[in-house]
């Protein structure tokens, strides 16, 4: 993950090095005018920071795709319950009001980590990184038992199309979870064996986005599936 | 067991084809290998080439890897036609169902994944960083990822020859047929493991590249200074962005059905196979277009450029892919039609569908009045962008035709709608992918390709494409439809023959396209390009040596309007001097790293142990896979620096070349 | 029919188009219509085409002209290195395709909505029998056809009256099947746990061809049917003929018959059990299986059944 070269400043070259005259190039339909570039990419590519943290902008857009597209398979399974219970048969309340508090609670330290570290403060960041992950884990804790439960009540994804669009949204969050806490520790154990290089800094923008992008989701899977399931 | 489902059995020792097949390219495969063992080239190709995390070295790679996958689809295609025409009035032929399903399926899953995607994903990697005037792409190092992971789901389609079996459910495995109750074999799975590990280097693929125009730009490039092959490859990887993902999505749910007993697309329990054909046909019109956009580029510039002439109507251009990449989204019910929709969901989608024909036929006119006033000159690819012209509105039309529902209820799923999808693919993505690889190809590595072996290679593939498809055109019309085993209907088995016969000519194409390259790399002296600007070309890639240096350009170009080299080429030419020597300086250049080849290699583990069910296998893979990433992030150093006098001796080098042609040039007639 | 009037002059642009395709024609072609459905059908595709070629052949002679004329080698031609951009070309270069498609929309939406599947067919001048409702079962890999009015079922045989509008309604045993006749017109997908239509009418007596259009799996290619249409009267002989002999169409036969089997030769049942279509759409009767037994990657499909053979 790497650009060409370290800082913007220094692209600004002398002079035009492939204008094989001295003049100033431009041809085409602009009217004859060769003025100052207007428009982004004036001033060449852009730092490695901006350029890591907008392509993963990018993929964080690709990922709410893929949740959408289980969203809509939701949508559509969510009535076929082929003689099985009904989400409002299965949801606790409870047990979801504690989910929601402690994924909420860790986008919010997590937010802290990353005003640490932009502080470096090694050990407040290293606290604040643990907290979410803690919050992580019995979020990830409280969903395990939840599915675990359901199958053993023969409410499992193999009983009907709905459950199969229930186990397999929420815990296609729950995987991102996962995968977002394998790395979170690894970014905690780098942090504490490289401390704040620039390429740790931008993983750790990177993971700052893709928690709180999970937190975003996870506020759509609360409103239309536990939510509207209750109603239904 | 050890081994999960996977035994002895899985050798189709009874099927003599694949395994002769499989046998044969295992011989070449390990001839190839030994040669390089023999002759040294490891270290060579493993500092070079597997490692590299050059974009244009990673373009090259993409290309090798479509072009042999091209061969094996068409392989495939040999067979189908040979089939097909064999098996009429009774006959069986020579492929029973249970081969001649796979063959069809696996032609078009290695057309589509990895020959057509690779083709123009490769271009676009070598392509777009030096038309955009940078050093590499946002993210050298998963680029490397994204090859290695792609070419890891074409091995796994390929082992799938002689291990096991391939999906015999098409291209696209609809549901229920691709359930475990009607499809229990491991051919399905095969598929799908392949397409999701090479789905995702297509997605990183993507992102990688729509952050690259996005946010990688020489000074002064802005978007509407861009080459136009910039802004249909901002399009395609824009839509592989919003796209995959649904691929990725609807492939898992089908996994889940299939490995854990889930109910998205069965008949029982309340699953919904409409909703797979819905879901996947929501990625697969995006992909034609992500297909298809790239190749509009290269004919953008192969126009422009041997009709020595700016693209007319640059922004207008812009705008129809703009407009393309948008409509794309709304056109997927076409796919069918005939499932039963009412009457104004399916008039809905099928003006939806004309509607798209809007900014192709606009490329059209514009790409026509490019010629318009120009000076056209003939090379293999200007050959190909005027086949593609003629053929492809021809396929346009057709495509239209299928877009109206009263005549798609006669035409769908027919030899009709076959003959439309290769007439649009193949004249539209191949020929454009030919296009850019004899345009390219000087750029690339030095030298041209022999122009007489091109016409030769071009004449044939072109006869043979209108004879082949023509056919399966009026076959379709006479009521055919596709993917039959053997027929019984006489008045069709003429048409089959000539379409046979067709595949006959496009043999002799491709037999020529491989020895013009082997001519052309024998004859690579003569042949050899010490200007970099071969064609006359207008944008920025034609400005530096061929091949280009790694790091592209000694000093980033500094951009003022549009067609910045074709510019102050004329300048150079009208004031017979180069410019002043900039002041070199060193250049940071990311550093060679073996994390794509090793994830590649721990994917296709993960993936054939998920086919096989040898779940600690896969425990395993996932292990490495991680173990790949965190060597990865903590590797020390991300980049190395190229001193400056490295830089100047090569740049000097290549202004030594340009000031010996400027010299040519004196008398040429500057255009006003 | 609205379409059928207005069409004439595209069949005359198009006569030696037809006549060289008539030619050949199969008796699965879809270019010689049996029935008014297939004629409507076949109308819109003249005229989309038409309307279509008035574009598409000027362009492509434009592109030779263009690219022979302003070869680099023809002093004649002028060399216009800056003619990059013009209004009026633009305009025409975006109005010529919005004006077809805006030409081709009302096509596609009017004819959409004449040839909806679901729209029951008028019965053929002087004809005065009630519509004949088929239901149809695609099978692995067979079709079942049912005659609920005349409590008969026919496999891999479907036998119509001549002027009579019939109406299918058609689902799926197992995986997804199209239903297509192309001398009479529209096809129509089969899924299972669901129930699809489609009207149609034989103009014509005499045999054509019925196919799957859609794969189904390793027995698909044998997956056609004969259409026999013949007059009314005979119609009602060969039903009373068909209720004489054959076996009964009840849920166990069904479920024999729901095994995967191949090239299926025609017979008929003499009864088949009312409600039979509606307990398979409804999966009352459980959806058909796959293949009976596999090996590590190759399984093999199922023997047929010999009983009904």
């Amino acid at each position: 993950m790497s650009t060409a070269a370290p800082h913007p400043a220094s692209f600004r070259a002398p002079h035009d090095p492939y204008a094989l005259g001295g003049g100033r190039g431009g041809h085409g339909n602009d009217g004859g005018h060769h003025g100052e570039a207007t428009g982004h990419g004036a001033g060449g590519p852009a730092s490695k920071r901006i350029v890591v943290g907008y392509g993963f902008w990018i993929y964080l857009l690709s990922d709410i795709v893929l949740f959408s597209a289980f969203f809509a398979a939701y949508a559509v399974l969510a009535g076929e319950t082929a003689g099985g219970p009904s989400g409002a048969e299965i949801f606790d309340r409870g047990r979801l009001a504690i989910e929601t508090g402690c994924l909420l609670l860790s986008s919010y330290t997590c937010g802290l980590g990353s005003i640490a570290a932009a502080r470096r403060h090694g050990r407040s960041t290293q606290l604040w990184l643990a907290a979410t992950g803690v919050l992580g884990l019995v979020f990830l804790g409280i969903e395990v038992q939840e599915f675990a439960a359901l199958a053993a009540e023969g409410a499992g994804p193999q009983r009907s199309a709905f459950l199969s669009a229930f186990f397999a949204l929420v815990g296609l969050h729950g995987l991102h979870v996962g995968i977002g806490l394998l790395w979170l520790a690894t970014m905690m154990a780098q942090i504490a064996t490289r401390g704040f290089r620039p390429e740790v800094e931008r993983r750790l923008l990177c993971f700052n986005l893709f928690w709180h992008a999970l937190d975003i989701v996870w506020v759509g899977v609360f409103s239309i599936v536990y939510l509207l399931g209750n109603l239904g | 067991m050890m081994l999960g489902k996977l035994d002895w059995s899985a050798i189709p020792f009874d099927q003599p084809i694949p395994l002769v097949a499989a046998g044969a390219i295992g011989v070449g495969m390990l001839g190839v290998l030994a040669w390089i063992t023999r002759a040294g080239h490891w270290p060579y190709l493993w500092r070079e080439w597997i490692t590299s995390v050059d974009h244009k070295r990673i373009g090259i790679m993409y290309t090798m890897l479509a072009l042999l996958m091209l061969i094996r689809g068409f392989v495939d295609a040999i067979m189908m036609r040979t089939q097909q025409s064999m098996a009429t009035g009774g006959a069986q032929g020579y492929l029973p169902p249970e081969h001649y399903d796979q063959i069809f399926s696996a032609h078009g899953t290695i057309m589509i994944f990895f020959g057509a995607m690779p083709f123009v994903i490769g271009l676009m990697n070598f392509v777009i960083p030096l038309q955009l005037g940078v050093r590499d792409v946002a993210f050298p190092t998963l680029n490397s990822v994204s090859f290695w992971l792609t070419a890891a789901g074409a091995l796994l389609v390929n082992v799938s020859l002689v291990v096991g079996e391939f999906a015999r459910t098409g291209w696209l495995p609809y549901a229920p047929l691709s359930e475990t109750t009607y499809s229990p074999g491991v051919g399905v799975d095969y598929y799908l493991w392949a397409i999701q590990i090479s789905g995702v280097g297509t997605l990183m693929s993507g992102v990688n590249l729509v952050t690259t125009i996005l946010k990688m730009r020489a000074p002064g490039m802005s978007y509407l200074r861009m080459p136009m092959f910039c802004w249909t490859s901002l399009g395609s990887n824009m839509l592989i962005v919003a796209a995959f993902p649904i691929l990725t999505a609807t492939l898992a749910m089908l996994t889940l059905d299939r490995y854990m007993g889930f109910h998205f697309f069965t008949n029982d329990a309340g699953g919904n196979m409409m909703m797979f054909v819905n879901l996947i046909w929501a990625w697969g019109h995006p992909e034609v277009y992500i297909l298809i956009l790239p190749a509009f580029g290269i004919f953008s510039e192969v126009f422009s450029t041997f009709s020595g002439k700016p693209l007319f109507g640059y922004r207008s251009m812009v705008a129809a892919t703009l407009f393309i990449v948008v409509v794309s989204f709304l056109v997927w019910l076409h796919h069918f039609f005939t499932m039963g929709a009412g009457a104004d969901v399916n008039a809905a989608f099928g003006i939806a569908t004309s509607v798209i024909a809007v900014g192709t036929g606009v490329k059209i006119y514009n790409w026509l009045f490019t010629m318009y006033g120009g000076r056209v000159r003939f090379p293999t690819p200007m050959l190909w962008s005027l086949a593609f012209m003629v053929t492809f509105v021809i396929g346009g039309m057709t495509g239209v035709l299928l877009a109206v529902p009263p005549a798609d209820f006669m035409l769908h799923n027919s030899m009709f709608l076959v003959a439309h999808f290769h007439n649009v693919i193949v004249g539209g993505v191949v020929f454009g992918a030919f296009a850019g690889y004899t345009y390219w190809f000087p750029k690339a590595f030095g030298f041209q390709l022999d122009e007489t072996w091109g016409r030769i290679a071009f004449w044939p593939s072109v006869i043979g494409f209108v004879l082949t498809f023509g056919a399966l055109y009026v076959v379709g019309l006479d009521g055919m439809t596709r993917r039959l085993q053997h027929t019984e209907v006489d008045e069709w088995v003429p048409w089959l023959h000539v379409a046979l016969g067709g595949v006959g000519f496009m043999m002799l194409g491709v037999a020529a396209q491989v020895v013009q390259l082997v001519v052309s790399i024998r004859h690579r002296d003569r042949l050899r390009d010490a200007t970099g600007d071969p064609w006359d070309g207008r944008s920025l890639e034609w400005s530096t040596a061929s091949p280009p240096p790694f790091f592209n350009f000694a000093v980033l170009p500094d951009v003022h309007g549009e067609e910045v080299y074709w510019g102050i080429k004329q300048k150079a030419i009208e004031a017979q001097r180069l410019g002043p020597e900039p002041r070199y300086e060193p250049i940071h250049m990311p550093r060679n790293s073996a994390t794509g080849f090793v994830t590649a290699f721990f994917a296709t583990l993960i993936g054939f142990a998920l086919i096989w069910h040898i779940w600690w296998l896969a425990a395993l893979g996932f292990v490495g896979a991680y173990a790949t990433f965190a060597v990865f992030a903590w590797r020390k150093e991300e980049e190395y620096e190229v001193p400056a006098s490295v830089v100047a001796e090569a740049d000097r080098a290549r202004r030594a070349a340009r000031h010996a042609w400027l010299e040519t040039q004196r008398d040429r007639e500057v255009p006003a | 029919m609205l379409l059928r009037k207005r069409g004439g002059w595209a069949v005359r642009l198009l006569a030696p188009a037809i006549l060289l395709a008539l030619s050949a024609c199969s008796p699965a072609s879809i270019l010689a219509p049996d029935g008014p459905i297939a004629a409507a059908n076949r109308q819109i595709l003249y005229n989309a085409l038409a309307i279509m070629l008035a574009i598409v052949v000027p362009t492509i002679l434009a592109t030779l002209a263009f690219a022979w004329w302003f070869r680099a080698g023809n002093p004649r031609a002028r060399y216009r290195p800056t003619f990059v951009y013009s209004g009026r070309v633009e305009m025409i270069v975006w109005s010529i395709p919005i004006l077809v498609i805006l030409f081709l929309g009302g096509v596609i939406w009017v004819g959409s909505h004449d040839l909806d599947p679901r729209r029951p067919v008028k019965a053929a001048a002087g004809q005065t029998a009630p519509p004949l409702e088929v239901q149809v079962v695609s099978l692995d890999w067979k079709w079942l056809f049912i005659y609920p009015g005349q409590g008969v079922a026919t496999v891999n045989r479907l036998v119509l009256p001549v002027g009579v509008p019939v109406r299918f309604r058609l689902t799926s045993a197992s995986v997804m099947n199209t239903f297509f006749v192309p001398r009479l017109g529209s096809m129509i997908y089969t899924m299972n746990g669901m129930e699809t239509q489609v009207n149609l009418r034989a103009d014509r007596a005499g045999r054509v061809y019925g196919q799957s259009a859609h794969y189904s799996g390793d027995g698909f290619s044998d997956m056609n049917f004969a259409v026999d249409a013949m007059p009314a009267a005979d119609f009602a002989t060969w039903v009373a003929r068909t209720q004489g002999a054959g076996p009964v169409l009840d849920a166990p036969a069904y479920t024999a018959l729901a095994q995967q089997s191949q090239d299926v030769r025609p017979y008929s049942y003499r009864a088949a059990q009312p409600g039979l279509f509606e307990a398979i759409v409804m999966q009352r009767l459980k959806p058909a299986p796959g293949p009976q037994e596999g090996r590590g990657g190759d399984p093999h499909v199922s023997p047929g059944t010999p009983e009904i053979r």
